[in-house]
């Protein structure tokens, strides 16, 4: 079956052209980081890795939501699962994500009523019928999903209810990789940037890191050849010394992004400071209900006593995040921590680094 | 978590000022909101991330992204592939 806008990214005999492209141009050391973590699948499920010369080096970065959320931000939600009129209402995602005692996943077996939903509308229709509960949608995710949150509150506030809350924990990204950048703990000299972000916001809030830390950057799509394509730009601006960001990934970003779905997101929620997960707070990466629509805050809205936050032991996500460590460095990675068995986050979202690098034996033990 | 899933707008309903489309998802048909679309209409390729059309497919940015890949590595695909 061929399906449009996939089937002929994946050509293998292009790939095959373009990684002899990639393996005849690159002469410097190219460190890229890929900073989505659905660009963390792609190359692994692909193999990409294995086929890039020496020069290349592919580093996983902080894209994953599910894995950058914060241990006590999960510790909320698992308080607040245990309200009796409370049923959360989340992502697939987070379910099985450790907080510092539980899981989503484990109160539900226990009897809290918690519920997967497809979207934050499924939510709010939810709330809409059972107006005996308060419904609270756990808010995770980047600039791609906050808007269709935001858009959500917006249905919810239109329809008059007082039983919807979001707890929002969403964070964005530009300035987060200006605080990985500054960290200088890594040296990256190229970012492959994520594609559903950048469709939203498009290009111009990446512009300071071509401007000010002369990174090159592409914005990339999510099949094989999206990806290839984009390294192959960025060894290009390498061996030319260049920085600019680039799109490759043009059908679906435009230098502008989406506005409607910025001014969306920006009606509902202003910034505020964000704890990502091992990494720490970041000023201005994260986004709370502006006063309009501050009713619909769960934090503010049901209280809860949170336990103290504790780190799993031996776990080294927060190294994996920064891409200071490949996920099978880490001395638990296949062994204590697996995707049965989970300690990290890393290892549980399907997105996460480690989950990735484990699923495809992405990792040179496996692939010898 | 940041997927997008291409999809073809089936057909387009208003109720009450709220805009939502059937897509065809790769052979499923799901129903997706188009308040972060309000421009798409039926036969547009939409990417759905989260029961939302969140931005329409520029189809000549996509056959020009695959001339781009076929000039560079001089590799034709088959036309039935490329075109619209």
């Amino acid at each position: 079956m061929t399906l449009k806008y996939i089937s002929e990214y994946r050509d293998p005999i292009l790939a095959k052209s373009l990684i002899t492209k990639i393996n005849q141009t690159s002469t410097r050391d190219a460190k890229l980081m890929e900073v989505c973590g659905t660009h963390t699948v792609a190359i692994a499920k692909h193999g990409i890795r294995t086929m890039m010369p020496p020069t290349v080096q592919l580093l996983s970065g902080p894209g994953c939501p599910v894995c950058v959320t914060a241990n006590t931000d999960i510790d909320r939600a698992i308080e607040l699962s245990k309200v009796d009129d409370v049923v959360i209402t989340t992502f697939g995602d987070m379910m099985k994500v450790p907080g510092s005692y539980s899981s989503l996943a484990k109160e539900k077996a226990a009897g809290s009523d918690i519920r997967v939903v497809y979207s934050a509308l499924d939510a709010v229709e939810l709330a809409e019928r059972t107006p005996e509960k308060r419904v609270v949608f756990l808010a995770v995710g980047f600039e791609t999903t906050a808007p269709t949150i935001a858009a959500s509150v917006i249905e919810a506030k239109k329809r008059g209810l007082k039983n919807f809350f979001i707890h929002a924990v969403h964070k964005t990204v530009p300035d987060a990789l200006r605080a990985l950048i500054e960290s200088g703990e890594v040296k990256i000299t190229g970012l492959i940037l994520p594609g559903h972000v950048s469709a939203i916001i498009g290009t111009k809030p990446y512009l300071f890191l071509a401007d000010e830390y002369h990174v090159p950057c592409v914005i990339s799509g999510f099949e094989p050849l999206d990806v290839l394509q984009a390294i192959y730009m960025l060894v290009r601006q390498i061996e030319s010394g260049e920085a600019k960001i680039e799109v490759q990934y043009r059908r679906g970003v435009l230098p502008d992004g989406n506005q409607v779905a910025v001014e969306t997101m920006n009606k509902v929620f202003e910034p505020c400071d964000a704890d990502w997960r091992a990494i720490g707070v970041i000023p201005g990466t994260g986004l709370k209900l502006r006063e309009e629509y501050a009713e619909f805050d769960a934090v503010a809205a049901i209280e809860v006593e949170l336990p103290p936050v504790r780190e799993p032991k031996g776990c080294q996500c927060g190294e994996v995040l920064r891409g200071v460590l490949f996920p099978y460095q880490c001395k638990l990675f296949g062994k204590a921590c697996t995707p049965e068995a989970p300690v990290g986050p890393c290892m549980v979202s399907s997105e996460g680094s480690c989950a990735a690098y484990y699923r495809y034996s992405d990792y040179p033990e496996a692939t010898g | 978590m940041c997927l997008g899933v291409p999809g073809k707008i089936v057909s387009v309903t208003d109720i009450m000022g709220m805009r939502s489309a059937d897509v065809d998802i790769s052979g499923v048909k799901r129903q997706v909101s188009l308040d972060l679309c309000p421009e798409a209409k039926e036969e547009d390729y939409v990417l759905v991330h989260a029961g939302f059309a969140i931005q329409i497919i520029d189809e000549q940015e996509a056959e020009e992204t695959l001339k781009l890949l076929q000039d560079l590595t001089g590799v034709d695909l088959p036309e039935a592939e490329s075109a619209s």
